[in-house]
């Protein structure tokens, strides 16, 4: 047998190339995909937009005056305008941050009680209720925070006042403390123990077990292992968790607005029965506003939306480092 | 010669000593707790949670140190400390829990879901007027916004699994942000972007569309992580079977997480059933049961809670609360299929 007799088959032709149908499918996807960029993109254009004319004659006393006032003649012709967020602003931080300060020791603390102190079954039942209350809806913290709530925490900011009233923060001065900051700071804290819980538990499961285990073999109590291990392995996390929950503080409307005290001034004091929040404000100003004046609450919109979204993305970027620090 | 079989033993698990003396400190700093209220200035439930609690901790760090020493006298306060937080967590919840059931269940009669508000005011006799139009109402905005929020979902969740494109990272981050979009942000711009300029009129639709991009990032996430838990053994079998991508997505890797993603859209859901912000800017709070989305007014139970909480009335306050107790109904069943079906995330 000669070997020319073979004839050589021709190689087949191997293509990376996909099909039609998984062209298009690949197409539809990434089109859907990018509908998030899409949305936001497009939120943040038409605030802009609609809240241009405002921004542009208010300038940067939008942020910085705190007056919030609007005169028209008969015809509805604006006469006299003067749109400012600076006490809004200074409410909305403040009362988050009130939020945050009650809600991250809490919340850090049934976090490590839930991974490592709680028996399986009752840690079973613990997570699904945290999980639900996440969902409860905010008008729901809010009645309940006005009718329930709000008594015993006026009592509480009473104790504080008589006690650390010579910190000016907590000064007191006309002596009303009915809708203050500080409530709306509890009710907000209650409402984001859930997500901060929730965070700082998944971030804490990470921990790694050889780790963990290394630590019960030397000898450490459960403390001690949690204190050599579990922290400085979460601890970026747990301030991630702490933005988020400060994200969405920040951006509640319903339950801020029934309990809070609007008042146009600035109050750095948090007892105090007088406060501002931006989201609350858009719900006050919206029921009777003349059209300049909604311009000027979409321009409040646009604030808000940039504010929180900062906020989340320094929060994510800090909950995704998470496990490549630590020791 | 005898043989010695090994009794498993538990040496770990808590002697009947220990539970006894755990149990006695508890009681004891109760009992310790009513005479220090009644010895100091402390006074009220505060008074007695605070001293109870340090009570606590003394006599159980206070053991410890003594049999123990140092380290586990630490392990013990922080034990104390930690079961605080965990109780903190959870006292607004048995209170939310408790107070809208004590004060919704007299506001709740048969004849409440089977007529609207249009012949009556929030601050009638209870008699007056029920929330069909509020329940028909929210089921027309859930059924809108799953309509259009979970395509889009689960679209997104498919790229950033199954394509992991070039721009996966940036879309999981944005994703992640959309997550904060406060709700009244997302009420503004359905008003700025779609009602003002174009249809000029509030309807449930107006409502559905911010209720949408409050959805997606909710049932992204959660698909995504179900998509990540089908193994990739199942996706190779498909191509290797001559299967391209869609096919294999479709017949495969979408019917595998078939529950996962269900239970997906049920926490979106359950997220935004009780959205009040931009209901209020955009759906206008009709009392009439309507039925048609895309024209006039529609209620809706937040919307109606809101109506009747801030009309102020006792009459009024009832029914709020009668709505709310609804509302949590409605949440936690669908909180319990979301966990019934969770079990399950991978089915076959």
């Amino acid at each position: 047998m000669s070997v020319d007799s073979l004839s050589i088959p021709a190689p087949r032709i191997i293509t990376t190339e996909p099909r039609r149908s998984d062209k298009v499918f690949r197409g539809v996807v990434t089109t859907g995909g990018l509908s998030s960029l899409v949305i936001l993109g497009l939120i943040a254009f038409f605030l802009a937009y609609s809240g241009f004319e405002v921004l542009r004659q208010e300038g940067l006393s939008f942020i910085t005056s705190s007056d919030w006032s609007i005169s028209t003649d008969e015809a509805g012709n604006v006469l006299e305008s003067n749109f400012g967020l600076a006490a809004m602003l200074v409410g909305t931080i403040l009362c988050s941050l009130v939020a945050v300060v009650i809600a991250v020791p809490i919340s850090v603390f049934s976090a490590l009680f839930l991974n490592f102190y709680a028996p399986g079954w009752m840690k079973k039942i613990l997570v699904s209720v945290i999980d639900m209350m996440a969902a409860f809806p905010s008008i729901l913290f809010g009645i309940w925070g006005f009718l329930v709530l709000m008594p015993s925490v006026e009592y509480w900011a009473k104790l504080i006042n008589k006690y650390l009233g010579f910190i000016p923060l907590f000064e007191v001065k006309p002596y009303f403390f009915t809708r203050s900051p500080f409530i709306a700071g509890v009710v907000l804290a209650i409402m984001i123990i859930p997500i901060i819980t929730s965070v700082s538990r998944e971030v804490f499961a990470q921990a790694p077990l050889d780790r963990i285990q290394a630590a019960f073999a030397l000898g450490a109590t459960r403390w001690a292992m949690i204190k050599a291990v579990v922290i400085p392995y979460g601890r970026s996390g747990v301030i991630g968790g702490a933005m988020l929950g400060l994200g969405r503080a920040m951006g509640e409307t319903v339950a801020v607005y029934t309990v809070l005290n609007i008042v146009f001034q600035i109050n750095w004091h948090v007892l105090l029965g007088a406060g501002g929040n931006v989201a609350s404000l858009i719900i006050l100003k919206f029921g009777d506003a003349s059209p300049y004046e909604i311009k000027a609450l979409m321009a409040a919109g646009l604030v808000l939306f940039l504010l929180t979204l900062v906020v989340n993305a320094i929060a994510n970027m800090i909950v995704k480092k998470t496990g490549k620090s630590g020791r | 010669m005898t043989t010695q079989t090994a009794i498993p033993m538990k040496p770990w698990a808590k002697s009947l000593a220990d539970r006894t003396r755990e149990l006695s400190f508890f009681l004891g700093s109760i009992l310790l707790s009513f005479g220090v209220v009644a010895a100091s200035p402390l006074a009220g439930k505060l008074g007695y949670a605070i001293s109870f609690f340090f009570i606590y901790i003394a006599l159980t760090a206070g053991y410890q140190l003594l049999t123990r020493g140092t380290p586990a006298a630490k392990d013990a306060l922080v034990k104390s400390v930690v079961g605080l937080g965990a109780v903190l967590t959870v006292m607004p919840i048995a209170s939310i829990l408790g107070t809208v059931i004590k004060n919704g269940l007299p506001g709740i009669h048969p004849r409440l879901f089977i007529h609207d508000m249009t012949l009556a005011t929030p601050t009638d006799p209870l008699e007056n007027g029920g929330l069909l139009h509020a329940i028909t109402g929210t089921l027309t905005l859930v059924v809108l916004a799953l309509i259009m929020s979970v395509p889009i979902g689960i679209l997104t969740a498919l790229y950033l699994t199954e394509i992991r494109g070039r721009f996966a990272g940036p879309i999981r981050f944005l994703v992640q942000a959309m997550s904060g979009v406060p709700s009244i942000v997302a009420g503004l711009f359905i008003l700025s972007a779609i009602l003002y300029p174009i249809t000029k009129s509030y309807s449930g639709f107006m409502g559905a569309l911010a209720l949408t991009i409050l959805m997606i990032p909710t049932i992204a996430r959660t698909s995504e992580e179900v998509l990540l838990l089908i193994p990739n053994d199942l996706r190779e079998a498909g191509t290797a079977l001559g299967g391209t991508q869609w096919r294999t997505v479709a017949m495969i890797v979408l019917p595998a997480a078939r529950s996962g993603l269900i239970t997906g859209m049920i926490l979106g859901v359950a997220r935004i059933a009780g959205e009040t912000a931009p209901i209020l800017l955009l759906t206008g709070g009709g009392d009439k049961v309507n039925l048609n989305a895309f024209s006039g007014s529609i209620g809706s139970l937040p919307y109606y809670i809101w109506k009747s909480f801030n009309a102020g009335s006792p009459e009024a306050i009832t029914r709020a609360w009668a709505g709310l107790l609804v509302l949590l109904v409605l949440i936690f069943i669908l909180f319990i299929l979301a966990r019934s079906l969770g079990n399950k995330k991978v089915s076959r």
